[in-house]
């Protein structure tokens, strides 16, 4: 169990005042050099920033407002990638869809709808996860019971089933796609907690907490929930990459994201068609772009796990 | 037992009560299907004998309750579209699903538990390496778009398999199956690996951990230095062990591979319940909404009976845990 990196690094710069040990070894320094080990995770740790940094400043670096009815021509629909437009100002390097939009643009916004939507439901359902399998785990007996039950029960069925059913009654829309991936998601986060707090609780450092006659909330957000972040922090990288699957998956469906703000999934569905009769491009680029997304996010979240599984440790 | 029985019966039917109540209210109370069952033209007579004809001018509890007695007698209401019954539209369906999510299973067993050997006899070897990538790969991929690519090469470059539909079908107990004429199984093929695909990595999971599990258990050994060839111990004593837990996870995902078959029938325009409730929502169908979403629920929770009550008969730990608390 690693603790809280201040603390550790207050600590380190107390013990170690020696002149030879140039950089003291902090929790969080080690974790990064063990992370930079595997290169691969590095490099995909690379790739995402890269990702990311293009979603938010796709405004400033797309080719064209994609949603900006004015500066598309219907006459430039359906080109294919490298090709130059009717007034020959621009290249089109990843084609256009049906309405003449350049993809590249598309995608960048698109990228931002879908990191959007799946970073802030995976947040939302971190918090309301953390907060339910802290409940259980410190309070125990009825408090516990209901609230596993309910993991339990929300688990038992498949994730698509219930986005769909959620989504069957609220409609389409960002707010809502985003309510379902939170309710599909924070059982996960709940049953992680509660599993390392149960475990955490039974430590000498919350009983002497206990003896120092701390508040509840003092005990459970300033000494047990810092020790339940490691594998939390994991299940979250993982459930990102999940969320940003199944809003892609919902948006196909046509019961997620509206058409005006299309993300990666409803890119690729309108580009569903025209894949039939050979244009390829207008679904391939968006769903090559998902996919990089997803395997970086999961390939991160995967090593994280080897970090900071305290039984693999060496 | 008996007790143990009863007590998880009566937590199975509150769920499927819970659950009807809130497929109901959700469906029912949110939005509003006059909107778009009615064409904006008609008159205000024609509106209202509608709505009385659809049973929508009542009180949302008394549509309930009219809901639940019809229920009861297998009468889920009718489709606001198709003018039939919800139930008979989706059991129309079903065989499509249902042979769709078995042949994905079969795929699943036939290649999952061969690679998943391999890697787990030789996890040094780089195919290995490759099979274990590839199978977190097929976790993590969103299936739709995997079906998609499935759909591009092989159906649109290549052009050896049929992209879309269900193909020619052949009766059988009066039902039409897809997989008794050749035509059929090609345009099964496709979708059945595209849903397969999860199931797939699963048990080359499974099967790998299984055997490097197993491998190192003293009878295997006992076996090796009896003598056997190597293929009867891998294939008899090793196999026969790992077989139990595999085959319970798979017979287990039935469930998740029917719900699942939502997004592999959209993307291959497979005529089964999936598509149907895609539809459905799309055109805010109610009744077979609510039909689909309490049908496969009562599957899950039947389907999470039948296991609990397997494993309390198996395991007299459950039994005895849940009498003492």
């Amino acid at each position: 169990m690693t603790p809280p990196a201040d603390a550790g690094a207050a600590t380190a710069d107390i013990a170690l005042p020696s002149p030879a040990a140039a950089k003291p070894e902090t929790p969080f320094r080690r974790f990064v050099s063990e992370f930079c080990e595997s290169h691969l995770a590095v490099g995909a740790l690379i790739i995402f920033v890269l990702i990311a940094l293009c979603a938010i400043f796709a405004p400033w670096i797309s080719p064209q407002n994609p949603y900006d009815l004015a500066v598309l021509d219907i006459m430039d629909g359906r080109l294919e990638p490298g090709s130059r437009n009717g007034d020959n100002t621009m290249t089109f390097w990843l084609g256009t869809d049906d309405q003449g939009r350049d993809m590249l643009s598309g995608i960048f916004y698109g990228l931002r709808i879908s990191l959007a939507v799946g970073v802030g439901s995976a947040f939302i359902a971190f918090l309301v996860g953390m907060a339910l399998g802290l409940m259980a785990a410190y309070f125990g007996g009825r408090t516990d019971s209901v609230i596993m039950r309910l993991v339990d029960l929300q688990l038992s069925f498949p994730a698509i089933l219930v986005a769909l059913m959620i989504l069957a009654f609220l409609g389409k829309g960002i707010l809502n796609v985003v309510i379902a991936l939170v309710v599909v998601e924070w059982a996960y986060y709940a049953r992680t907690v509660r599993g390392t707090a149960l475990v955490e609780r039974r430590k000498e450092y919350i009983e002497a907490a206990r003896c120092l006659a701390l508040s509840h909330n003092r005990i459970v957000f300033r000494h047990l929930l810092p020790n339940c972040l490691p594998p939390l922090i994991v299940v979250g990288t993982m459930q990102i990459a999940r969320a940003i699957a199944l809003e892609a998956t919902l948006s196909f469906l046509g019961l997620g994201v509206p058409i005006t703000e299309p993300s990666l999934g409803l890119l690729i569905a309108n580009g569903y068609e025209y894949m039939l009769s050979g244009k390829y491009w207008i679904c391939f680029y968006p769903g090559i772009a998902l996919m990089v997304t997803i395997v970086v996010i999961n390939l991160v979240g995967d090593h994280l796990r080897d970090v900071l599984n305290p039984r693999l440790k060496r | 037992m008996t007790a143990y029985l009863i007590r998880r019966l009566l937590q199975a039917s509150l769920v499927v009560v819970a659950m009807s109540l809130l497929v109901f209210i959700g469906v029912y109370a949110i939005g509003d299907p006059v909107e778009i069952l009615i064409s904006p033209e008609a008159d205000q007579i024609e509106r209202e004998r509608a709505i009385q004809a659809l049973g929508l001018d009542k009180p949302l509890w008394l549509q309930y309750l009219i809901f639940v007695a019809n229920a009861l007698q297998g009468d889920l209401g009718k489709s606001f579209v198709y003018a039939e019954p919800a139930l008979k539209l989706i059991t129309a369906r079903m065989p499509a699903t249902l042979e769709l999510a078995i042949a994905a299973l079969v795929l699943a067993i036939i290649l999952g538990i061969p690679l998943g050997l391999f890697a787990g006899l030789k996890p040094e070897n780089p195919v290995s390496k490759t099979i274990m990538a590839g199978s977190i790969l097929g976790f993590s991929l969103p299936t739709f778009w995997v079906g998609l690519m499935l759909i591009m090469i092989f159906a649109v470059e290549l052009k050896w398999l049929p992209s879309t539909g269900r193909g020619e079908t052949a009766t059988l107990f009066g039902v039409a199956w897809s997989f008794l004429t050749w035509n059929g199984l090609r345009h099964m093929f496709l979708p059945a690996l595209n849903l397969s695909l999860f199931k797939i990595s699963l048990v080359i999971r499974l099967t790998r951990s299984g055997v490097r599990e197993t491998i190192l258990m003293d009878y295997v050994k006992f076996a090796r230095a009896k003598g056997l060839s190597p293929t009867r111990v891998v294939g008899v004593h090793v196999l026969k062990n790992i077989l139990i837990p595999v085959v319970t996870v798979t017979g287990l995902e039935l469930g998740g591979t029917i719900a699942f078959s939502v997004v592999t029938e959209s993307v291959f325009a497979w005529p089964g319940m999936g598509k149907l409730i895609i539809d459905s929502i799309n055109v805010l169908d109610r009744p077979v909404i609510v039909a689909y979403l309490m049908m496969v629920t009562l599957m899950f929770i039947i389907i999470n009976l039948l296991v609990d009550l397997g494993y309390s008969a198996l395991d007299p730990r459950v039994r005895l845990a849940s009498q003492g608390g």
